[in-house]
């Protein structure tokens, strides 16, 4: 078997750190949109946080977009091109903190775009801060003692939130911390693309990932991380699946 | 008219001001003067009064704010008490008497009473009593051709609510007759 | 005052009683604006309300956001898409929408913003005002950026300058501001609607994101980390724009300044209240006129330097506290004293206001 790049993505070398998650989620993504062959009718946003600079590794149109605000633009660009395929990729601080108000209503509305949510369970361009999907317990630059000591809640879950909404067709957790859990993250990753080219409406594939530089671990325990701690408080599976 | 004329016409929501002083406009509109107009909006129209005013001019209109109003069209005693005060000196006064209880107390307005929901009542719908006070106002003072008035009863209301044409036509008269047999 | 027969958007040649709010709503319409995003605030509910019910008559897109800031937002992507797109607000929500308008100015897309502005700080009241001055020509948002800001004094001017925006907006490719206020917004008055037509020759919109179909990909965006001095380049052609436009859009009205030994200056609703004290003036014998920026930003400097090269005196007046003043006395470089007439908080003057001012500083 031959490894390429997909033509999705551009031949170039990421800044991610060893052993982090967003490589292997956007190469998902473009292998995905490879598959669909959607490339040239594709417009994907880009975040505030590590993956601000997804435009320098996709080979499709692409808007960065203010903190938090990728639903509200991708709003803006999937009204005007209804027939245009419109994707965000969002990290847990841009999507469950900043841009709270922002991702409800865009699932709400039942905007006919596809979210891909990567959590971290951290802050990680900015040095490891707190995110709202930091566990409890879980040790990060502003909660030193661990999170829960200081009244920040616990971890904001987002499928499960998202799940009540009328407005959602598609909700899915994955994560890309094992072969296994990769393969079935591209199979979410697709169907939530494929699910915006059949204007079946609203779809977000939230994706536990690894991120050993804030974690202030070892990649192999990063990907135990995931399997162990996160996967407990955030359960894998399929929160929605409308027809 | 000479200068500018400022007017207000004020009552509950639902008396229809607002519609009262979009037909004066209009009716202004085709003799081809110069008006301005505002209506009360936002937490002004909770509770009390709504008004809307109107300036009207024979030349350029520079402010459309009415602070002092030379003309005031009042429909019930709310609008009566916050608009009395504010009157420009020697103005005139239009009360509605079926909603208003006391008398006007400035000597030097002009006042001109009319029992505008009583006769609106007579004529079958109380609703067009802000029209019944509206040709008691124009009966008296002549500033417009009832042809005017009536043609913007009919523009306004020919497209979506052509039944009402008749009897606010009635009521413009009917309050206008008031003021001849005064 | 019309809302119950709002007219549609074939009513061109017309004679319009619409509120200001309205007006602008179908001007835009007009000039072929199919996107607007906005959420409700006081003086301003006419234009989203009214833009609901135009846009599906015309096939555009109307979304009552769930903030300002996604309304701001929303704009930021729908002109990414090429679409003639705008939103509204009044004062407290167009500083939410702040963040927004640094990053549209920044990526440099077209769209209309218009502040029907309100008495602040903080909630203020539902008045009109024109205590947004600052914010709307010196920033508002962070970073180096500037916005076209226009001021109508009328219905007429409005329906116009509203159609205008536009076309700066794409000449230039800059949001464009329409800085009203809550009385311009609330008044009616007729109008004779009038068709588009461009006043500019507008460019091809090379920047749009439809997807990459037999062409390259494109990227809009606003960061700038690498190499070093990528953002400075960035802003030094972000200057350099804002050096063309002020050089080739700047509007100015002078009224009766010619021989006016007293001039008066001001913006927007209050210069047009201020035209009636200088009738009255004119009346008692006094030589007043008026010089009244229809441009905020840019600011039309040499035409007050002529005027202060000419009278005696100014007076500014605005409905805050001391705010354009600023720029007035910049322009002429306080070659001529600046007298003041204004207040924050829904103070609106009255031609005889201005009147008894004029009175009072004329001969001293």
């Amino acid at each position: 078997m031959e490894f390429k790049k997909p033509t999705s993505l551009l031949d170039v070398p990421t800044h991610y750190c060893p052993g982090c998650g967003h490589g292997i989620v956007q190469r998902l993504v473009g292998e995905v949109i490879d598959e669909l062959g959607i490339r040239e009718k594709t417009i994907g946003t880009a975040p505030v946080g590590c993956a601000v600079l997804l435009y320098d590794y996709f080979d499709c149109d692409i808007i960065e977009c203010s903190h938090g605000r990728s639903p509200a633009v991708a709003t803006g660009i999937k009204r005007v091109l209804p027939d245009r395929v419109v994707f965000t990729y969002q990290g847990d601080g841009d999507l469950a903190a900043i841009g709270t108000a922002e991702t409800i209503h865009v699932a709400n509305r039942g905007e006919n775009i596809t979210i891909i949510f990567v959590n971290n369970a951290i802050y990680g361009m900015t040095g490891g801060q707190m995110a709202p999907t930091t566990i409890t317990g879980q040790r990060t630059t502003t909660t030193q003692e661990g999170r829960g000591q200081n009244q920040e809640g616990p971890p904001l879950k987002v499928c499960e939130l998202l799940a009540s909404l009328d407005g959602v067709t598609y909700l899915e957790r994955v994560a890309v911390s094992t072969p296994k859990d990769i393969m079935r993250a591209k199979k979410a990753v697709k169907k939530a693309f494929q699910n915006q080219i059949d204007e079946k409406g609203f779809s977000l594939v939230e994706v536990l990932s690894m991120c050993p530089t804030d974690w202030k671990v070892s990649s192999t325990a990063a990907v135990d991380f995931v399997n162990n701690e996160m996967k407990e408080v955030f359960p894998l599976g399929v929160f929605k699946d409308e027809k | 008219m000479t200068k500018e004329m400022k007017l207000v016409i004020a009552g509950f929501g639902g008396q229809g001001v607002v519609v009262a002083g979009n037909i004066l406009a209009r009716a202004c509109m085709a003799e081809g003067k110069n008006i301005t107009g505002m209506v009360s909006y936002g937490a002004e129209m909770r509770g009390g009064t709504a008004n809307s005013t109107i300036v009207i001019s024979d030349t350029w209109i520079a402010s459309p704010i009415v602070e002092k109003p030379d003309v005031a069209i009042v429909l019930n005693q709310p609008s009566l008490d916050k608009f009395e005060e504010r009157m420009a000196p020697k103005g005139l006064i239009v009360i509605n008497t079926s909603m208003t209880e006391r008398e006007v107390e400035r000597a030097d307005l002009e006042v001109i009473k009319v029992n505008a929901t009583e006769i609106a009542h007579q004529l079958g719908n109380v609703r067009v009593a802000n029209i019944v006070a509206l040709g008691a106002f124009l009966g008296h003072t002549h500033i417009l051709e009832m042809s005017s008035m009536i043609g913007a009863i009919e523009a306004l209301f020919s497209q979506k609510k052509p039944g009402l044409i008749e009897i606010n036509d009635k009521a413009l008269r009917a309050g206008a007759e008031v003021m001849v047999n005064a | 005052m019309s809302a119950t027969t709002a007219p549609g958007h074939t009513e061109t040649g017309k004679k319009l009683l619409l509120k200001g709010n309205e007006l602008m709503v179908r001007a835009a319409i007009e000039a072929g604006c199919r996107f607007f995003a906005g959420y409700p605030i006081t003086p301003q509910n006419e234009v989203p309300e009214y833009m609901s019910q135009l846009m599906p008559k015309v096939g555009g897109t109307f979304v009552q956001a769930e903030s300002e800031i996604a309304a701001i937002n929303m704009i930021f992507g729908a002109s990414a898409a090429g679409a003639r797109c705008m939103t509204s607000s009044s004062s407290p929500g167009i500083s939410l929408k702040q963040e927004g308008i640094s990053y549209i100015a920044s990526a440099e897309l077209p769209c209309v913003i218009a502040n029907v502005q309100r008495g602040g700080p903080g909630l203020g009241n539902i008045r009109a005002s024109q205590a947004d001055y600052f914010q709307a020509v010196k920033g508002g948002g962070h970073g180096d950026y500037r916005l076209i800001v226009l001021a109508p004094a009328s219905l007429d001017e409005l329906q116009d300058l509203t159609m205008n925006a536009f076309d700066y907006a794409d000449y230039y490719r800059n949001p464009v501001m329409i800085l009203a206020d809550g009385l311009l917004g609330q008044m009616a008055e007729p109008v004779d609607a009038r068709p588009y037509e461009p006043i500019l020759e507008l460019p091809e919109k090379d920047f749009v994101l439809d997807g990459c179909k037999g062409r390259e990909a494109r990227v809009i965006k606003t960061l700038f980390l690498r190499p070093p001095k990528a953002l400075v380049t960035h802003n030094m052609r972000l200057q350099k724009k804002y050096e063309t436009i002020a050089s080739e859009l700047q509007l100015c009205e002078n009224v009766q300044t010619d021989d006016a030994e007293l001039v008066i200056a001001a913006y927007g609703m209050t210069a047009r209240i201020a035209k009636g004290a200088v009738d009255m003036a004119r009346q008692a014998g006094m030589k007043v006129g008026l010089i009244r920026p229809i441009t905020l930003w840019p600011f039309p400097g040499p035409a007050f330097m002529e005027v202060a090269g000419t009278a005696k005196k100014l007076l500014v007046v605005e409905m805050s506290s001391g705010q354009f003043i600023e720029d007035v006395k910049l322009a002429t470089e306080c070659n001529i004293p600046v007298e003041f007439l204004g207040m924050g908080g829904g103070w609106y003057p009255t031609p005889e206001n201005i009147f008894e001012k004029i009175s009072a500083i004329y001969d001293k």
